[in-house]
């Protein structure tokens, strides 16, 4: 039995984990993957459903990576009634053009792309959130379900900062010990005294 | 006076007579028996590895004894991309290699740090750390570059002096043989280059100096 699609995936997610909640985000591309993004409360439990499903069995994660998604900020042009002094000295109320800015944190997200060896089917994808890129970066960590995330979950940590709660071995696998940076997050700025200064003649 | 004494020896040669010099011979012997560490890091080891085989016939220049000890090797290599991590290993191979030793850095990232340049991981060129001898550039070369860089390296050794103020490095007691280890630090490698060695202006490619 082919995988049903997504929006199917989530009803069925949501009935069979009791309080589990799944949100579809959709892929505007031809290729039209949609994903899933879990809570993290039930992160695993859905995990183990869909790896243990009869008809699924999506026992194979074949990837596991970061994405990051940096602070954003929005601005909208309102209109605000204001009081605004004539020439002569007179105020009165008039609309008054105003730009609102919002801030939008960004957070950090794990994608995992899961297949089924069984009945060679797939891909699902899954996602998970951390609540911001600062100090609250941790996801619940999928490796005790499909043990090959592992070190790709490492590697998320390694070069991302996403803390996955849960995973067994959680170290720095590329970079070493006691460095400090999270090198793939897009405002990564390498040690000044390494990029070449670049005179031209003028 | 060398112009003379070369042209009273070409003249000698004409009747007969063999004359050499102390020097001569010494280097002559030296750069036909250099001695390369087995040693490669990324593609170009590749392209090194088949300069060394049958096609190529490294031998025919008295490089095909790749020694698998730094102990007994006279040239490193540096055949391919070093990465950050790599660095401090291939540093403390150099130094562990005996006096006199050479360095011919292979292809754009041993050079320059090549494509991986704007990158996070990779050393922007081992000269940082380590005086090189023969700069190769390609990605990878070609063996016949690499015959080519260490046809250059056997003409420096032929035209090195054995004394006066011009000797190389391994004659003058005062200079090192060893080179500082460069360590992990927070951001990166600690020191970014040692500036006894790295000339920015010579090693590094895109700075234009007006």
């Amino acid at each position: 039995m082919a995988l049903p699609p997504v929006e199917e995936l989530k009803a069925q997610i949501e009935a069979g984990v009791p309080g589990a909640s799944a949100t579809v985000i959709p892929n505007g591309s031809p290729s039209a993957q949609h994903s899933l993004l879990l809570d993290h409360a039930h992160a695993r439990a859905v995990a183990e459903f869909l790896r243990n499903h009869n008809e699924w069995r999506l026992d194979y994660c074949t990837l596991v990576t970061g994405v990051d998604w940096p602070d954003t900020e929005t601005s909208e042009k309102i209109k605000v009634k204001k009081l605004v002094k004539a020439a002569d000295g007179t105020e009165s109320e008039q609309e008054v053009d105003e730009v609102r800015k919002t801030k939008v944190p960004g957070y950090l997200e794990a994608v995992y792309h899961l297949f089924s060896m069984e009945k060679k089917h797939g891909q699902v994808v899954l996602r998970l959130r951390t609540r911001n890129r600062t100090d609250d970066t941790h996801v619940p960590s999928l490796t005790p379900v499909w043990r090959g995330a592992e070190f790709q979950e490492r590697e998320a940590f390694d070069l991302y900062g996403i803390v996955f709660d849960g995973h067994p071995d959680l170290r720095r696998i590329l970079m070493w010990d006691g460095f400090k940076d999270y090198p793939m997050r897009k405002d990564y700025v390498p040690p000044a005294d390494e990029i070449p200064v670049v005179e031209t003649h003028s | 006076m060398a112009d003379e004494l070369k042209d009273l020896k070409i003249e000698l040669s004409k009747n007969g007579i063999f004359t050499t010099t102390l020097e001569e011979l010494y280097n002559w012997g030296r750069k036909n028996s250099v001695w390369p560490l087995t040693f490669g890091l990324a593609c170009c080891a590749i392209e090194m590895i088949a300069t060394t085989m049958a096609r190529y016939d490294l031998a025919r220049f008295g490089a095909e004894v790749f020694r698998p000890s730094p102990r007994q090797a006279d040239l490193i290599i540096v055949s391919g991309t070093v990465t950050k991590k790599m660095a401090p290993q291939v540093v403390r191979l150099y130094n562990q290699m005996p006096e006199p030793k050479y360095v011919i850095a292979m292809g754009a990232c041993a050079i320059s740090g090549g494509p991986f340049r704007d990158g996070y991981n990779v050393l922007k060129g081992i000269d940082r750390y380590i005086p090189v001898d023969v700069h190769i550039p390609g990605c990878p070369p070609r063996p016949e570059a690499l015959i080519h860089a260490f046809m250059t390296l056997q003409k420096k050794i032929d035209e090195q002096a054995l004394a006066g103020s011009t000797r190389p490095r391994h004659l003058q007691k005062d200079l090192p043989s060893e080179f500082p280890v460069p360590a992990f630090g927070e951001h990166g490698l600690e020191p970014p280059q040692n500036n006894d060695v790295f000339h920015e202006a010579a090693g590094n490619p895109l700075k234009v100096i007006q």
